[in-house]
């Protein structure tokens, strides 16, 4: 009785190396670095690590080391100073193929990451930054869709002239006919066809169809479209320049963005629910622009538009140019140091601006800039979505030279505006509006508090609890004490191996678990002095004692397990941070409390022969 | 502590449980009024909303930052300090056109020096969703354990746990009702925690009725289970006390972020231990506990028999 197998020994003090190992790689701070990587397909080389060397020798920047990991380049700085200047001169000497991006790095020695040791991923709380919950305005995906059926369809059915009339009602497209054979041809070839579309059951008179888009044709758009906005969130996200992003599909239609040590949130917020592009468009100088304003009716061929001070101008519908043809942006100022944009364009564009200048020159050219915005407004107590698109010309010039791919915009009101334009257009549209639906931003000087104050809480907290064990149940006090470090430990090391998100709320699970932990203990203690009380046999008072506490220690820890659970599955961000951390706490506890202490007190009063239990 | 001085406490718990009863019920209408006329002052969370934390070099003018929001005509706001007088709250009520925008617009209104220290931002939808999530977590987890202690006791013992939980969870949200403090996400969190906490305690007490039962032959349940209350009686307060240590380290040096989800958590430990001596097992000997319902199944029973 009470005497441990060697097999128990060794795997006990085996498992404790283990989780000390692990938990080590937390102790370490971190350096302030940069990490450059490159985007799209461009991966960075050594090549890349001596080039960077050499310029940051030439400007007289000390950095700690650089090296290549992971297809990422890893500068460590010893200060903030040298840190920001390198990021500004790297940004401006590296290509467009490069992010740099601010980081922390953990100065973990070589050895313990060669093993896998990492330090704990700290959430945004904790390390400051901005979360956002996207959601992707779907209906719009379908409308879109909805049009793209109407022209394919109109365009099957005119071949042989089947159809007298097409309309748009709601989501439907309805088909009138002139004959009923027409229509039965008409049914064939959209089978044939067109098999995205199908006929409404039970819509169908004798010439007339209602087809709507097939349910499985619908989840396709709207799962390409989430697709090409995440992809282009990506791009922005790179061009904001943040290490270690999280850019995440939520759901059907949402999108999580997580950017860690962001500061300028607003110009984040700007740049990833932006839905921006340009057109550019022929001025109409034939037809009076005043009697379109006047009269509110347009020349065909032609649709009025506003530059943003409200003047108003004739521009002819169809475009030269679209953003999709835009393949690079770059923002500057021109020779009146006035902001601008210089653009390059595809293949087509190109092609197509070169023609344009060639017929048109000396004639008016304007660029129009078009954003669309989705919100959510509260209307006598419902919430709806208001969907708008602004149209500002910013620009209407006169064609002096022709030219192809290459030419520069101006117009715009603020280097900024240059700036986020010219990374927009880079990036890419996103293929349907997005909005913010929520946001959670924590400065960097709060996060820095909530490590500080939650680590704190957790010591002072621990301490207490360790006093008072030692207070109230001695020799065995101190046993629950070791056992509960040691739970502390192994909690670090499995949050550390798992990379599981720390959050402020993680922490205060850790700090619940710690009051929480000693529960076992109490227990089993609690019923080792009722023994004694009933029973003079020492020996067989710990063993009953350990025994009897069992069942009750698993029934009440599994009860509280299993609203952990729901915690995790139903939690979002924080309190799932706090879930995780509370399993994790009742699962350890439970080792430690019970084979961890029962090990610990068989060494010291196993096998031999005890007057009195300090306890 | 020797042998001599331990002494198992003999309060007599079951013949005061008519007090008992009067006070959680007198609690439990308190909170049930109070939820049901000013009910629970909700976060933007659940509500939907914009909340935005400055810090400033100096003591902030709240006066001023008011006027300030006022004049731009935004509605249903709250301008308080937030710990200490050179950090600002300002809680926006969802406005007609909710957007992420107004936070970067306040921000620019209140000028570039200062520190923004955290923004956060749930739209009307959002909010809703978060409310509901929270109400089938609740429910959700009631159930678990119901199913859970029913499955290893007897469905008198899941409805003693179940009421007391109710009884806690209804007191800790009244407490938050009447004081109105602000109910966000990790308060719910923490009442989550609340429920697996004071459960584990009516476990414990529960498991050692269930041995009295079966270790004795008295049939008459009230002595046993008063004698259960007391054998548990100092692991009770034992693990209520150390929990309370560490939650007061939490509320009182974790930082004002964390201050509402430690608050529910110290509430629902208080009466999470009371309503674990009072109100689980004087609702099971109310339900009607007895000796037979204790009868192990075939297999236990050997193993009793084998027993010396």
């Amino acid at each position: 009785m009470n005497h441990n197998t060697g097999w128990k020994n060794i795997l006990i003090v085996f498992f404790l190396l283990l989780s000390t190992l692990y938990a080590l790689p937390n102790i370490y701070g971190s350096d302030l670095a940069i990490q450059i990587s490159g985007t799209g397909n461009y991966i960075v080389s050594d090549q890349d690590v001596k080039d960077i060397e050499v310029a940051l020798a030439d400007n007289d920047i000390d950095h700690k080391s650089i090296g290549l990991v992971d297809s990422r380049i890893l500068i460590r700085f010893n200060d903030s100073q040298s840190q920001l200047s390198s990021k500004a001169l790297l940004k401006e000497s590296l290509s467009r193929n490069y992010v740099v991006a601010l980081n922390l790095a953990p100065s973990i020695p070589q050895w313990l990451s060669n093993i896998g040791g990492k330090a704990m991923s700290l959430g945004l709380d904790l390390r400051g930054g901005v979360h956002f919950l996207l959601e992707v305005d779907m209906d719009a995906v379908i409308a879109t869709s909805i049009n793209r059926y109407e022209n394919e369809l109109r365009s099957l059915l005119k071949k042989d002239r089947l159809y007298r009339k097409i309309l748009k009602e709601n989501n439907f497209l309805v088909v009138k006919f002139k004959e009923q054979n027409l229509k039965d041809q008409a049914k064939k070839v959209i089978r044939d066809e067109l098999p995205d579309l199908m006929i409404v059951q039970g819509s169908e008179s004798e010439l007339q169809l209602s087809l709507e888009v097939t349910a499985n044709a619908q989840s396709v758009s709207k799962k390409s479209a989430l697709k090409q906005n995440l992809t282009t969130l990506r791009n922005r996200v790179n061009e904001l320049g943040v290490a270690e992003p999280i850019i995440q599909q939520q759901g059907t239609d949402r999108i999580v963005v997580q950017l860690p040590g962001v500061q300028d949130t607003a110009r984040a917020k700007e740049i990833l629910g932006a839905v921006a592009t340009l057109e550019f468009r022929m001025v109409d100088e034939k037809n009076d622009l005043q009697s379109a304003v006047n009269s509110g009716k347009t020349p065909s061929g032609s649709k009025l538009y506003y530059f943003k001070d409200g003047r108003p101008l004739l521009l002819k519908t169809s475009v030269i140019v679209t953003g999709e043809n835009i393949i690079d942006a770059a923002s500057g100022v021109d020779q009146h140091s006035s902001p601008m944009v210089s653009i390059t364009l595809d293949n087509a564009g190109g092609r197509s601006m070169l023609e344009t200048t060639k017929e048109y020159l000396h004639h008016r050219m304007a660029v129009v800039y078009i954003e669309n915005n989705v919100e959510t407004i509260i209307k006598d107590g419902e919430t709806i979505k208001s969907r708008s698109k602004t149209q500002d010309i910013i620009n209407a010039a006169t064609i002096q030279s022709t030219f192809s791919n290459r030419f520069q915009i101006t117009g715009l009101d603020s280097s900024r505006e240059a700036r986020n334009l010219a990374l927009l257009l880079r990036a890419g549209s996103l293929s349907a509006p997005i909005e913010i639906i929520e946001e959670r931003t924590i400065g960097p000087s709060l996060g820095a508090d909530n490590i500080k104050k939650g680590l704190i809480s957790v010591l002072v907290g621990f301490a207490l609890v360790l006093v008072f064990m030692g207070l109230r149940y001695r020799v065995f006090g101190l046993v629950a004490n070791a056992a509960l470090t040691i739970n502390l430990v192994t909690i670090v090391s499995i949050l550390s191996l798992l990379q599981a998100t720390l959050t402020l709320p993680g922490i205060a699970g850790i700090v619940l678990t710690v009051g929480m932990a000693v529960d076992a203990n109490v227990l089993i203690f609690e019923r080792i002095k009722e023994e004694l009380h009933v029973n003079n046999n020492i020996q067989k008072a710990i063993s009953e004692g350990y025994g009897k506490a069992l069942l009750t220690i698993a029934d009440a820890n599994i009860t509280t397990l299993i609203a952990a659970l729901v915690l995790f599955s139903f939690g979002t961000g924080p309190v799932k941070g706090f879930a995780v951390t509370l399993s994790i706490g009742i699962i350890t506890s439970m080792f430690t409390a019970i084979i961890v202490s029962r090990a610990i007190i068989n060494m010291i009063y196993g096998r031999k022969k005890v007057e009195e239990l300090a306890i | 502590m020797s042998l001599k001085s331990l002494k198992v406490p003999s309060i007599d718990f079951i013949n005061k449980r008519k007090y008992a009863l009067i006070f959680s019920a007198l609690l439990f209408a308190m909170s049930v009024v109070s939820l049901g006329i000013q009910g629970l002052k909700l976060g933007i969370d659940f509500t939907g909303g914009t909340l935005i934390e400055i810090g400033y070099e100096q003591t902030a003018d709240l006066e001023e930052i008011r006027t300030k929001l006022s004049d731009a005509n935004y509605i249903g706001t709250n301008v308080q300090y937030f710990g200490s007088d050179t950090e600002v709250l300002i809680q926006l009520e969802p406005q007609e056109v909710s957007s992420a925008k107004l936070s970067s617009s306040i921000i620019r209104m209140l000028g570039e020096d200062v520190d923004v220290r955290r923004v956060e931002f749930v739209g009307p939808k959002v909010g809703e969703e978060l409310t509901n999530d929270g109400g089938l977590a609740l429910l959700y987890a009631l159930i678990g354990i119901l199913i859970y202690v029913a499955l290893r006791f007897e469905y008198r013992f899941a409805l003693g746990s179940i009421s007391a939980l109710v009884h806690d969870v209804v007191i800790t949200l009244g407490v938050f009702s009447v004081l109105q403090i602000e109910f966000d996400l990790t308060v719910l969190a923490a009442l989550l925690a609340v429920i697996g906490y004071s459960l584990n305690d009516t476990i414990v007490v529960f498991d050692r009725i269930r041995e009295n039962f079966l270790s004795t032959r008295h049939t008459d349940p009230k002595p046993i289970i008063n004698d259960a209350l007391n054998q548990t009686l100092a692991r009770t307060l034992m693990t209520s006390l150390t929990t309370l240590l560490v939650l007061l380290a939490l509320y009182f040096l974790g930082g004002e972020v964390i201050h509402s989800f430690a608050g529910a958590l110290i509430i629902g430990v208080v009466i999470g231990t009371y309503s674990s001596i009072y109100v689980a097992s004087s609702m099971i000997l109310t339900l009607g506990i007895a000796k037979e319902d204790m009868l192990p199944s075939e297999k236990e029973k050997k193993e009793i028999d084998a027993r010396p």
